[in-house]
């Protein structure tokens, strides 16, 4: 659907992406994910058409967006990272104003508007001015224009960014459901928001692809060890010296003190050993009790930090 | 481009800008008016000249938000990706600023009209002056445009139109000043002095040709700058 070759833009001397590339699958949610400046926004420009590449290709449809610009703009609609609306309108006239100019032929335009108001949930205030709505709303204004036009392609820049928890969790809803006709990409640096909504993830970093794999894959992938978390009641330096016997544990920290007695660790062993027998029979042997043991699986937070310390790591 | 020029002219008239322009320029052109009823005088067509000269001031305002403002507010992306062609997109602008012009040269009809119930003349020099006049226009406003389109803030759009539009005034002085082969070839380039001949009820196509290829070379321009910053 969606094929970007060796995308490199440069600014001035500044290098915004370097040799991006990555497919997106009809039908797929990809998530991209990166810091602010990462280039997230300058390869979504460079895909839609807005800026043009210094070198590389990118592909939507089967068409080379220099060579036929005009077919790829019909099929992809733009979320760009501040809506691009205009303000003296009326959200009913900007929505036919972008019907005209993405070429929706007059006697479908009525229909199609009105699913669109009715699925952005913007029907109430089509008749009011742009400017009086709420942020919120102007992103709702901003995603039913993009959807303008039924495109094959979305990409949505930051969807999500000033809206309040609960818009968000809307808006995210949302993008799930066009999820099912539409093939999306969707950038943030939000990292829940991305595991939540995507199917796969690319991580750019300073303009360069740090990873690419599904949320689930890259947290067993980039995992280096199996974390636990338990409570176990008795005396702390004792209980310490017992985890610390059982063989493939790594790391040993005690977390926080409800109450005297007990103190929750947080283990981490090597990753292919499984310590939960050992440490049960452990501390059944000493005669302490384990009140809760749950494994904690990295998140992707956790992953993406440490991507990015990594690189950070390799260039100081 | 019709969608973008319906759009653009509703914007005029959805902020006061349009309804300012056009009054003031009623205002001044009403002025020039009472002079032929003082003076007795039937031909409106002299004050179309005088009227010129507002243009250098009305153009600039006229057109300075038109392209400057899409940047400003990111709307810009919305167009640029969308499936309209960048000439279409400066063509539908260009031609929305055009028509509020039109609009607003049409309103000066009213006084030849009352000129001819007093028995006054539709003389040649009158449609000659008022061809010459929209065709002058489309000159200025080209060059609007492409100075709107080099900048985001209007301010600055419309000092850099005033500027060109003001060269383009002392082109015709300059030209009597130096006389002989540079006079000549100044007052071909000017596009004041070619209003001369339409003022005086001829219509040469040298020079209609001259003011429509002046537009399309400034449209165009207005078309490369824009596809210029896509590369920078």
């Amino acid at each position: 659907m969606i094929e970007i070759q060796n995308l490199t833009k440069i600014y001035g001397q500044i290098k915004a992406i370097n040799n991006v590339s990555f497919t997106v699958e009809k039908g797929e949610i990809l998530g991209f994910l990166g810091p602010n400046g990462a280039g997230k926004s300058t390869t979504m420009n460079i895909i839609t058409g807005y800026l043009s590449s210094t070198s590389g290709s990118v592909r939507v449809c089967g068409y080379d967006i220099l060579e036929h610009p005009t077919e790829v703009k019909k099929r992809i609609g733009f979320l760009p990272e501040q809506p691009p609306v205009y303000l003296d309108m009326t959200v009913k006239d900007f929505l036919n104003f972008v019907a005209d100019i993405k070429l929706v032929p007059k006697k479908k335009q009525k229909a199609q508007i009105d699913d669109i108001m009715e699925l952005t949930g913007i029907t109430d205030h089509r008749n009011r001015l742009i400017k009086n709505l709420s942020k919120g709303y102007r992103q709702r204004v901003g995603l039913a224009q993009a959807l303008v036009g039924n495109p094959e392609v979305l990409i949505l820049d930051e969807p999500t960014v000033g809206l309040d928890p609960k818009q968000i969790i809307e808006i995210r809803r949302l993008i799930k459901a066009l999820g099912k006709e539409h093939t999306i990409i969707l950038s943030s640096h939000i990292l829940p928001e991305v595991s939540m909504v995507c199917e796969r993830v690319v991580i750019i970093n300073k303009g360069e692809i740090a990873a690419v794999d599904t949320p689930e894959n890259l947290s067993r992938h980039i995992g280096k060890s199996n974390r636990l978390s338990v409570t176990i009641t008795g005396p702390r330096n004792s209980v310490l010296g017992k985890i610390r016997g059982i063989g493939g544990v790594t790391y040993v920290e005690p977390v926080e003190s409800t109450e005297k007695e007990n103190t929750t660790y947080v283990i981490e062993s090597e990753k292919d050993v499984d310590i939960r027998k050992s440490l049960f029979s452990a501390m059944a042997e000493a005669g302490y009790s384990i009140l809760e043991m749950k494994s904690l699986s990295m998140s992707l937070e956790d992953i993406f930090l440490q991507l990015i310390t990594e690189e950070k790591g390799v260039e100081q | 481009m019709l969608a973008i020029m319906r759009k653009e002219i509703k914007s005029y008239f959805y902020a006061p800008v349009a309804y300012i322009l056009i009054g003031l320029f009623i205002l001044l052109s009403s002025v020039f008016f009472t002079y032929n009823l003082f003076m007795q005088d039937p031909n409106f067509h002299e004050n179309l000249e005088t009227m010129k000269f507002l243009l250098i001031f009305v153009v600039p305002i006229l057109t300075m938000r038109i392209i400057a403002e899409d940047r400003k507010n990111k709307t810009e992306v919305l167009l640029i990706t969308s499936p309209q062609s960048l000439m279409s997109i400066v063509l539908g602008k260009f031609l929305a600023a055009y028509v509020v012009f039109l609009v607003m040269t049409a309103i000066t009809f009213i006084y030849p009209i009352i000129m001819v119930f007093f028995g006054g003349r539709v003389t040649a020099q009158l449609v000659g002056a008022y061809i010459g006049f929209i065709l002058l226009g489309a000159a200025f406003i080209s060059i609007g445009v492409f100075a709107s389109s080099l900048t985001e803030n209007q301010m600055i759009a419309a000092i850099v139109s005033f500027v060109i539009l003001l060269i383009i005034w002392l082109i015709e002085p300059l030209g009597y000043m130096f006389g002989g082969i540079l006079s000549m070839i100044l007052n071909w380039i000017s596009l004041t002095s070619r209003y001369g001949d339409f003022a005086q009820g001829l219509l040469k196509v040298s020079s209609i040709v001259y003011y429509i290829s002046f537009a399309a070379v400034f449209v165009f321009l207005t078309v490369r700058v824009m596809e210029k910053r896509r590369w920078s």
